[in-house]
C-alpha cells in the first residue's frame, strides 16, 4: 500500500520554503487546451539519489568529516588523490568533501508525476532516516535526486527521449520541475517538434520556475570502468547480512501499517510517521500507558503548531514525552482542566519541568469539592441579583454568565461539569 | 679515466660461464675466506662500524665522492642529497656507536630510492615533467621502514616516466648510462636504481616491479633483483601505474643484501587494504657462509626450467649462460626438469592492455590543479589539457590512449576482458608449475643491456624485451633476478641475468637458493671495470 504523504511534506518543508508561484508552462488562456493534451501522454520518470552516508570519517581514509568545516581543514594526502600529495592549496576548491562515503539509489522507470515521484523521494528520505544512515539533508546536499524525464503518447510501447533534471533542492522542487518537464516535452510533442528533445542535463531554476538547458548528452557517457584494483573485494558472509537484517528498525511502512492497525486514521498515521523523532515521541507517549487518540491529538495539535511557530524539532522542545503522559493523565483523572493543561503544556515545551511540579507551584489543581463550589456559585448568585431575577424571569441565557462569573471566582480551577451542575441546582431552585 | 674498453676484473671461463668454485666440495680441508659478510655489503658496513674500523661519516663521504667522480657520466642520479646532510645522519650513528646505542638493522647503510616512490625531505617526480619539483607531505611506507631501520637514503634514482619504459630513456630528465658500457642502457624502468648499485654509489635501491622494472634492470647491470611477491610490500607512497602489478622491489650487490632490504620493508600496511598479513620470516637466516654450505646444498630442490623462455627471439648468448645456471644448479643438488607453460606468450599482450587501463586511470588525476606543473588555459578544461600535453612524455602518453581505448564501451570485452581472462589463465598455469616445481627458471631478458637509442623509435622491440618479467607480475609471484655470466659486447663483456620463479610468499626459498648460487658460483659478483677502477683508488 504506497500512501500519498506529500500533503504532510508540503506542511514541513513550507517552514524553509517561500511561497510558489503556479507553473507557468503555458498561458492562461492555454492553460485548459494544453491539460486536454497532457491527457493523451504519459510520463515516464526514474530517480537517482545520492545519500552521503553519516559516518563520522571519510570513506577511505580516517579524516573526519563535518559539514560547513573552514575550505580543506579535513584533507590527508588519501583524499587528496594521490600516492603522496598535499597540493600547494587552491583556495577555491573545498577537499573536504573529498572522500566522503556516498551511496547511489537509482529507481526502475517507474513513476508517472512529478507527486508520484517526490513521493518516491520523501519516502527514500524516511527511509534513511529511519535507519539512522544519513541526515537526509536535502539542503547540505546529503541527499541529492536528480530525475530522468522522458514522454510517450499513450499506448506507445518504446520510451521517448529522456531528459536529465538536476538541482532539485526540495521535494516540492523536485514535484513542480517534473510537471513543468513533462508540459514542456508534451508541448514539443504535441506541435510536431519532437526532434527539439533531445538527451540532456537541464537544471531546475527555482527563481523562474522552469528547467533550462545546462549540456547536452551526446550518446551514453562512458566512464570506462574497471574493477578496482586498489580494494580488495568485500565478502559479506550470510550471517553478517541476516544479522543486519534482523538488527533494522522499525521502517516507516511497517510503522504506518502498525498505527493503522492501533486505530488511527490515515491522516494521523501520515503526519506520525513523516518524521522518524515525532513518531518515536508518539511510540514512547503510548507505550508508557496514554490514550491513543489524545496522545495524537496533542501531538499533532498544539505541540505540532508550537513545534512549527518556533521552528523547532521535537527533540528541540524542553517536552519530554513522559511530561505528556502525566499531562494527558492529569486531565483525564480530573486533576487540572484541558484548559489548564494547555496553559501548562506551553510551559513545558518552552521551558521544561514537570506536570506534577507545575500543577503544584502555580497551585492549579482542579476544584472538584461540591461544597466549595456551591460556595462561589452562592457567592455569584448573591454579588449578582439583578441578573438572577433576569434569569429567573425567562432569560435562559444568563446561564453561561453565571457559569463564567463563577469559573473566574475559581481562578480557572473549577470543574466545570460540577460547576455547571451545582449552578443548575441552584438556579431552577425556588427561594 | 672512466673508459668502456676496460677488461672487467672477473674469471671468465671461454663460453663465457661462471666457473663453480671447486673448493666447495673440500672446504673443510682448504677454506677458503668467503663468507656471507663479505659477500654482504650490508654485513660488512654493520660489522666494521660495530667493530670501530671505520666510522658512518667516513663510509658515507666515501659513497659520495664516487657519486660526485661517476655520478656525471653515470646520471643514475634525478636528486642526490647535499653532502652536509647525509653526512650529519652519519654523525649521529656514530654518536649512538659511541654512546653503545641500539643500532637499526641498515644504519650506516645508504640506500637510494627510484623516484616513484614518495620521500617527504626530496623531490618525487616519477621522472615526469607533471611532477617536477613536487615534493610529497609524506614518506612512502617502504622510506619510512628504511629510515627507521638507521638506513640513510642517499638520493632519488632515474626511472622512465611513470615506470613506463625498459630503458630509462623515458625520463623527463635524463638518460642513465650502463656501467659496463657508458654507451648502453641500464635496462628500466628502475635503471637508476640498477645502475647506481652496479656503480656501488649506494649500497642497495628500491626499484618498482610492474612488469619486470626491477629485474631487466638487474639482468643490464649485473646486480641482484628481487621482485617480491605482490602484497609483500605496502605500495602506499608508490606513485600509482597499474595497481595491479606494481610492487616495490630490491636492488643489491649481493642476494643477501637484496634479501635484508626486503626483510626491512615487508609487512602489513593498513594504509594499503592489498598488503598482505601473512609473517614475513626472516630471510636473513637463510645467508650462511659458503663453508658452512654441504656439498650439495640446494639436493632434491625441484626446479623447472620454463621451455616457452628459451625460444625464438632470445639472444643464443643468453641462452647458453642460463643453461650454464641450470647446469651449476644441477650441480648443487636439485632436480631440473624441463616445463611447459603454454600460455607464456600471451603475458606480453594482456600485460600491455591490463597496465595501460589501469595507468589511464591512474594517471587521470594529473590535472594541474591539486599539484604538479599547471599550464593555464582559457577555461578549465584547456588548463586541464595543456597540463597534460606538456606535462607527460610520449610513451606515457599512447599508454593513456591505449588504455583508454581498452576500457572504453564497444571494446572492454574485446582487450580488458580477454587480457583478465589470460591473467587467470597464465596464473593458473603457473601454480600449477609451482606444485610440481620448488622454482622455475627463465631467462631474465631476452638480450643484454642494448645501445642507447637503439629501441627508442620502436616501442613493439622494447616491449618485447619484457617477455620473460610481465607474466610473474600478471601471476603476482615473487622472483629473483641474479648475474649468471657475461657475453662480449664489443670493447667489454657485458652481463647476463636468469630469473628464479618462487610461489607467492616463498622467497625465503628464491633466496636461499640464490644465495647459494651466488656463493658458490666466482665472478657472480664482479663489478663493472669503472668501478674496479673507482675501488682501487
Amino acid at each position: 500500500m504506497l500512501y500519498s504523504t506529500m500533503k504532510s511534506i508540503r506542511a514541513q518543508t513550507a517552514i524553509q520554503e517561500k511561497p510558489q508561484p503556479q507553473l507557468k508552462v503555458s498561458t492562461q488562456t492555454q492553460s485548459k487546451k494544453h491539460d486536454e493534451i497532457l491527457k493523451n501522454y504519459e510520463a515516464i520518470i526514474g530517480i537517482e539519489t545520492h545519500v552521503q552516508l553519516s559516518t563520522l570519517t571519510k570513506a577511505f581514509c580516517s579524516c573526519p568529516y563535518n559539514y560547513g568545516a573552514q575550505p580543506n581543514t579535513s584533507i590527508c594526502p588519501v583524499c587528496m588523490g594521490l600516492p603522496g600529495a598535499l597540493p600547494v592549496l587552491n583556495t577555491k576548491v573545498d577537499l573536504n568533501r573529498a572522500g566522503v562515503p556516498l551511496l547511489e539509489i537509482v529507481s526502475e522507470p517507474d513513476m508517472r508525476t512529478g507527486i508520484e515521484a517526490a513521493e518516491y523521494a520523501a519516502e527514500l528520505q524516511r527511509l534513511v532516516r529511519y535507519l539512522g544512515v544519513s541526515n537526509g539533508n536535502m539542503q547540505e546536499g546529503s541527499l541529492r535526486c536528480d530525475v530522468n524525464i522522458s514522454i510517450r503518447p499513450i499506448g506507445q510501447l518504446e520510451f521517448g527521449t529522456k531528459v536529465e533534471i538536476k538541482n532539485l533542492n526540495s521535494f516540492s522542487s523536485m514535484s513542480r520541475a517534473i510537471d513543468f518537464e513533462i508540459s514542456r516535452q508534451v508541448l514539443l510533442y504535441s506541435q510536431g517538434q519532437a526532434d527539439q528533445i533531445v538527451q540532456e542535463t537541464r537544471l531546475w531554476e527555482e527563481g523562474a520556475q522552469k528547467t533550462v538547458t545546462m549540456r547536452k548528452k551526446e550518446g551514453l557517457a562512458d566512464y570506462r570502468y574497471f574493477p578496482e584494483p586498489d580494494l580488495p573485494g568485500v565478502t559479506l558472509t550470510e550471517e553478517y547480512v541476516d544479522g543486519v537484517h534482523n538488527s533494522l528498525p522499525e521502517l516507516p511502512e511497517m510503522k504506518r501499517r502498525r498505527y493503522e492497525r492501533m486505530g488511527l486514521n490515515m491522516q494521523d498515521v501520515l503526519f506520525l510517521t513523516n518524521d522518524i523523532n515525532v513518531a518515536e515521541f508518539f511510540d514512547a507517549t503510548i507505550a508508557e500507558g496514554a490514550d491513543l487518540k489524545l496522545a495524537a491529538n496533542w501531538i499533532m495539535g498544539d505541540i505540532a503548531a508550537y513545534m512549527k511557530n518556533e521552528k523547532l524539532s521535537i527533540s528541540e522542545i524542553k517536552l519530554n514525552s513522559h511530561e505528556l503522559v502525566e499531562l494527558i493523565s492529569s486531565i483525564k483523572g480530573g486533576t487540572i482542566s484541558g484548559k489548564i493543561g494547555k496553559e501548562i503544556l506551553f510551559e513545558l515545551m518552552a521551558k521544561g519541568g514537570t506536570v506534577k511540579g507545575l500543577i503544584k507551584e502555580k497551585n492549579l489543581v482542579q476544584i472538584a469539592d461540591p461544597v466549595e463550589i456551591e460556595k462561589m456559585v452562592d457567592k455569584v448568585l448573591a454579588d449578582n441579583p439583578k441578573q438572577l431575577e433576569q434569569y429567573r424571569g425567562g432569560k435562559t441565557k444568563l446561564q453561561g454568565y453565571f457559569a463564567g462569573q463563577v469559573m473566574k471566582e475559581s481562578k480557572g480551577k473549577a470543574n466545570p461539569a460540577l460547576l455547571n451542575k451545582i449552578l443548575m441546582e441552584k438556579l431552577s431552585a425556588k427561594s | 679515466m672512466l673508459s668502456s674498453a676496460h677488461a672487467p676484473r672477473l674469471v671468465r671461463s671461454p663460453s663465457h660461464r661462471l666457473r663453480p668454485i671447486n673448493s666447495l666440495h673440500t672446504a673443510q680441508s682448504s677454506p677458503l675466506p668467503t663468507t656471507a659478510t663479505e659477500s654482504s655489503q650490508i654485513l660488512t658496513i654493520r660489522k666494521s662500524l660495530l667493530t670501530k674500523q671505520t666510522t658512518a661519516v667516513d663510509l658515507a663521504q666515501s659513497f659520495l665522492d664516487r657519486i660526485r667522480r661517476t655520478e656525471p657520466h653515470l646520471k643514475s642520479f634525478l636528486y642526490v642529497s647535499p653532502d652536509d646532510a647525509i653526512l650529519k645522519q652519519a654523525d649521529e650513528l656514530d654518536n649512538k656507536i659511541k654512546n653503545n646505542e641500539q643500532l637499526g638493522p641498515l644504519a650506516g647503510v645508504l640506500v637510494g630510492i627510484k623516484d616513484n616512490i614518495c620521500t617527504s625531505d626530496m623531490p618525487s617526480t616519477a621522472g615526469s615533467r607533471i611532477l617536477e619539483n613536487y615534493r610529497p607531505p609524506f614518506d612512502a611506507t617502504a622510506v619510512r621502514k628504511l629510515k627507521d631501520s638507521g638506513a640513510i637514503v642517499v638520493g632519488k634514482t632515474n626511472l622512465d616516466e611513470f615506470g613506463m619504459g625498459s630503458t630509462t630513456e623515458g625520463s623527463a630528465y635524463q638518460v642513465t648510462a650502463n656501467p659496463w658500457d657508458l654507451s648502453r642502457v641500464p635496462g628500466g624502468s628502475s635503471g637508476g636504481s640498477a645502475a647506481a648499485v652496479s656503480a656501488r654509489q649506494c649500497v642497495v635501491s628500491l626499484g618498482s616491479d610492474t612488469g619486470g622494472s626491477v629485474r631487466q634492470p638487474a639482468a643490464f647491470c649485473g646486480v641482484v633483483g628481487l621482485k617480491p611477491t605482490y602484497g609483500r610490500v605496502s605500495r602506499y607512497g608508490l606513485v600509482a601505474y597499474a595497481s595491479s602489478l606494481d610492487v616495490i622491489g630490491c636492488f643489491g650487490s649481493s642476494v643477501a643484501d637484496a634479501g635484508i632490504l626486503l626483510h626491512t620493508i615487508s609487512g602489513y600496511d593498513k594504509f594499503d587494504s592489498t598488503s598482505s598479513k601473512r609473517e614475513v620470516p626472516d630471510f636473513t637466516s637463510q645467508f650462511a657462509g659458503k663453508d658452512y654450505l654441504e656439498s650439495k646444498p640446494l639436493k632434491g630442490l625441484r626446479v623447472g626450467v620454463i621451455r616457452e623462455t628459451f625460444g625464438d627471439g632470445v639472444d643464443p648468448e643468453v641462452i647458453s649462460s642460463v643453461r650454464g645456471a641450470v647446469t651449476h644448479l644441477e650441480e648443487l643438488g636439485c632436480f631440473v626438469s624441463e616445463v611447459s607453460l603454454p600460455s607464456f606468450s600471451l603475458g606480453l599482450p594482456a600485460y600491455y592492455v591490463l597496465a595501460s587501463s589501469e595507468s589511464s586511470s591512474n594517471l587521470s588525476r594529473y590535472d594541474g590543479i591539486r599539484y604538479g606543473n599547471q599550464v593555464l588555459g582559457d577555461e578549465l578544461n584547456s588548463l586541464y589539457s595543456h597540463s597534460r600535453a606538456q606535462g607527460f612524455g610520449s610513451e606515457v602518453k599512447m599508454r593513456i590512449l591505449m588504455g583508454t581505448y581498452a576500457l572504453s564501451a564497444g571494446y572492454y570485452d574485446a582487450f580488458y576482458k580477454r587480457a583478465q581472462q589470460v591473467r587467470t589463465i597464465i596464473r593458473d598455469s603457473f601454480r600449477a608449475a609451482l606444485e610440481k616445481n620448488d622454482i622455475l627458471i627463465s631467462p631474465a631478458s631476452p638480450s643484454v643491456a642494448y645501445k642507447i637509442g637503439e629501441k627508442k623509435d620502436d616501442p613493439l622491440a622494447m616491449y618485447a624485451g619484457d617477455k620473460m618479467t610481465v607474466n610473474v607480475n600478471l601471476a603476482g609471484l615473487p622472483a629473483l633476478v641474479l648475474p649468471c655470466g657475461f657475453v662480449e659486447g664489443g670493447s667489454t663483456v657485458l652481463p647476463v641475468g636468469f630469473q628464479m620463479i618462487g610461489a607467492a610468499f616463498d622467497e625465503e626459498r628464491l633466496l636461499k637458493v640464490g644465495h647459494i648460487f651466488e656463493q658458490t658460483l666466482q665472478g657472480s659478483s664482479a663489478v663493472p671495470p669503472l668501478v674496479a677502477e673507482e675501488l682501487t683508488r
